[in-house]
């Protein structure tokens, strides 16, 4: 009994769980290129808008942007029906801020010579950034990428006060109508977010395995 | 309170809400008309009773909640909470010569009602507290004092479609995270659950059309109704029996009368009827009736 | 900035720049128009939403909370260091016995959501530790197994001649590590801590969830009453108090981290994330 129900709610939790990550990576992940170019751009306002965006949404903490997301936004009509989209927005403003700091370190420890070689060969900027500098960048990145995705991955708990019923609400549900097992209730949970980390690192190390380089 | 299990009702600890202030209005609307409480003068209390210490001490600490509005509420800022559990915590210092200004109003929550009780951090416990046995092996709880159940609260738009709980299928219903209120309207009814952590922000997400109905003890829903009467309206029967007791020490059982002939009393002489129409009662709700007194054991 | 990417602008490249320049900040001021006029328009910044904050017994009230949440803060780094300092000199020891608990309690912790940590621990032990214990220790135990990664990481950036060197001079193990190699890691982490405060003074507001009180609470309560009614401009001002603070500590972090690195000291590089990546690698 017990067993049965503990199965079939992880596996709801869970695929809300995956469904949150899913989107807020890509979305974090879109967001975060873009706000890293910014950074890296020759054009002053621009830069200043990067370094703004990761500076506010660094410092929040995310369940301040919860708040503003799931509490705020539809004081502007903004995303009244859905809750997990408001909490896909929460995930991805924050994400992306930090995603746009593993991209833009990356880009600078491509080294100068790198880029000046692209130019001397009479590359624009563009093509400098495109065939040059970011695939380099692209594999010191994976690393601390996959860090910002676990790191996501964890943070989506954070939906479950707010409405959604991801995997970290099924501990209290399950608790109302099991008491005492809270233990395995914890544990099963915890194995759930475990599993998913591990798929990420995995994949981190398998992919930067193909593409990395040996120096 | 419907919330069996414990600590869901997230609420701090320990955070003691020092009142020694005037009779200040701490209501939220602004133009509630606070009942007066007739405070005793020099009652006669058996020596060594709990109501002499008390009396003699011309003090007493009240767990009440704090969150609640209607029933126990303390508006950011101010020192002094307001609602119906307020009124009878006045209503019971009063019988001792206890003036409103001498109480401590220390916040409880569910969680730590009956260690409160236990270890003597409060006298008593006046906190949208639940009469039931399994409470009366740890604590006295004398009463119930007001009696409510599960009901639903919707938009004034909607309290026509919204009649009571068979129109809930698929209707996005807010509650408290784990609260058998919730698990009520989604396993009987069919609603579909958006849980949140307090009350106030089911509320919140009842008033900006992000869920259309919100459940728990009626009480609690009157409480917010009375905010908003002109949005907000509950609706239906209650489905469940919730009787609100008041909390004292384990076995003593002449304070237990005493303040049951101090409810009665509020009871005949209207002031009870009062509290309720200056708290709850501003919701719109007519006034019940009082409930009868269990005998101490 | 990286002037890796391009040379010092020529004028062509400068004429570029500049209509790039006058076409961002035509975009970004349209782009800021439409979210100060759907503010306007929903009426987010009329006086009513934002008097509260103007009132001495709403900021009393926030102050108070703030204080709580830095104290939580404070509790929880200085039981973290501690709970770190252990994790990782167990998991530097040479005893298998030793090491591997301390392997298992740190990856645990730290691919653990913090918030299901809470939970767990307020749900199972709430009734005798209150809500701020409850937050206090899930802190505690996260940062905890965080920090003893960068404690290890400190004590190896040290230079292998200086173990060597007290070996040769006759020290033992427990000896080398604590008057040789904890000294100087100490110094080179001291930016990777102040960073990990940010984090655990972010996740501090976490508490919020289980009902502890903090500023998070204390703007709930602005916001929930029904005479401010007030939710975006309470987030606003809680996102503004954090950022300030925050901030603040990542610049005097990264001040440290640059006096050091002028000094020629080792540096235990701080993450570009709050993440933790168990076994990335």
């Amino acid at each position: 009994m017990y067993r049965s129900e503990l199965i079939s709610r992880l596996s709801d939790g869970f695929i809300v769980t995956l469904q949150l990550l899913g989107w807020s990576m890509l979305i974090a992940t879109v967001l975060g290129t873009l706000l890293a170019a910014m950074r890296v751009s020759p054009i002053a306002p621009l830069r200043a808008v990067g370094v703004s965006y990761v500076n506010i949404f660094r410092n929040t903490p995310l369940v301040v942007l919860f708040l503003i997301a799931v509490v705020g936004l539809p004081e502007l009509g903004l995303l009244t029906g859905s809750f997990f989209w408001r909490a896909v927005t929460a995930l991805s403003l924050y994400t992306a801020a930090f995603v746009c700091e593993v991209l833009r370190s990356g880009i600078n420890t491509v080294q100068a010579g790198q880029a000046e070689a692209a130019r001397a060969i009479g590359l624009t900027f563009g093509q400098t950034l495109r065939l040059v500098v970011l695939p380099q960048a692209f594999r010191n990145v994976i690393p601390p990428l996959a860090s910002v995705y676990i790191a996501l991955t964890k943070n989506t708990s954070v939906a479950s006060a707010f409405g959604i019923l991801d995997l970290t609400y099924q501990l209290s549900d399950l608790i109302e109508d099991f008491p005492g097992s809270l233990y395995w209730n914890f544990f099963s949970i915890a194995a759930c977010y475990i599993l998913i980390v591990a798929v990420i690192s995995g994949a981190a190390a398998l992919f930067e395995r193909r593409v990395g380089v040996s120096r | 309170m419907a919330t069996r299990s414990a600590g869901r009702t997230r609420r701090a600890a320990f955070a003691a809400v020092a009142a020694g202030c005037a009779l200040v209005l701490a209501a939220c609307g602004g133009d509630d008309e606070e009942p007066s409480v007739e405070v005793e003068e020099n009652p006669d209390f058996p020596a060594g009773s709990t109501m002499a210490e008390l009396s003699e001490a011309g003090s007493i600490e009240i767990g009440v909640k704090i969150d609640q509005p209607g029933i126990g509420y303390l508006a950011p800022g101010e020192d002094m909470p307001s609602g119906f559990d307020i009124e009878i915590g006045k209503i019971i210092a009063g019988a001792l010569g206890i003036a409103p200004e001498d109480v401590t109003w220390t916040e409880t929550v569910s969680d730590n009602r009956e260690p409160f009780l236990q270890q003597g951090n409060v006298d008593i416990v006046i906190a949208s507290y639940s009469i039931t046995d399994e409470r009366r092996q740890v604590v006295g709880q004398t009463g119930p004092y007001y009696v409510t159940g599960q009901q639903i609260l919707v938009r004034e738009e909607d309290k026509d479609t919204i009649t009571g709980p068979e129109q809930l299928a698929d209707v996005k219903t807010c509650s408290v995270t784990g609260s058998t209120s919730l698990s009520n309207v989604v396993d009987d009814y069919g609603a579909e659950p958006v849980p949140f952590d307090t009350y106030s922000d089911c509320l919140t997400q009842l008033q900006n059309g992000s869920v259309d109905a919100m459940t728990t003890d009626g009480a609690i829903l009157l409480g917010y109704a009375a905010q908003a009467p002109d949005e907000l309206e509950v609706v239906g029967e209650a489905f469940s029996e919730e009787r609100y007791g008041i909390g004292y020490q384990h076995g003593d059982t002449e304070f237990c009368e005493f303040i049951n002939d101090t409810l009665q009393e509020a009871y005949d002489d209207g002031s009870w009827a009062e509290a309720f129409e200056a708290t709850l009662g501003e919701s719109g709700v007519e006034t019940p009736d009082p409930p009868e007194l269990d005998a101490c054991q | 900035m990286s002037s890796v990417l391009y040379d010092t602008p020529g004028p062509t490249a400068r004429r570029r720049h500049l209509i790039g320049t006058v076409i961002g900040t035509l975009v970004l001021a349209a782009v800021l128009g439409w979210v100060l006029w759907k503010l306007w328009s929903e009426e987010q910044i009329t006086p009513d939403q934002w008097e509260a904050f103007t009132q001495p017994t709403i900021i009393k009230a926030l102050w108070n909370g703030l204080l709580d949440t830095l104290r939580a803060a404070a509790f929880a780094i200085v039981l973290a260091v501690v709970f770190g300092a252990i994790l990782a000199s167990g998991r530097l020891s040479d005893h298998a016995l030793l090491r591997w608990p301390s392997i298992i309690v740190i990856e645990f912790f730290r691919a653990v959501p913090l918030l299901l940590l809470i939970f767990f621990i307020f749900l199972g032990f709430g009734s005798t530790f209150g809500t701020f214990y409850s937050l206090v220790l899930g802190l505690m135990l996260y940062n905890g197994a965080v920090l003893a990664e960068i404690f290890r990481a400190g004590i190896i950036a040290v230079p292998k001649g200086q173990t060597e060197a007290g070996y040769a001079i006759g020290l033992r193990k427990s000896q080398v590590m604590r008057l040789i190699l904890a000294p100087q890691a100490v110094a080179s982490m001291l930016p990777a801590i102040i960073s990990q405060c940010v984090v655990a003074l972010k996740d501090t507001a976490l508490g919020y969830v289980i009902g502890a009180s903090g500023i998070v609470r204390t703007g709930e309560q602005i916001y929930i009453s029904p005479l401010y009614n007030n939710p975006l401009a309470t987030g606003f001002v809680l996102a503004a108090v954090f950022i300030v603070i925050n901030y603040s500590l990542s610049k005097l972090a990264t001040w440290i981290e640059s006096r050091q690195r002028r000094e020629g000291r080792a540096v235990v590089r701080r993450g570009a994330t709050d993440a933790a990546a168990p076994a990335a690698g």
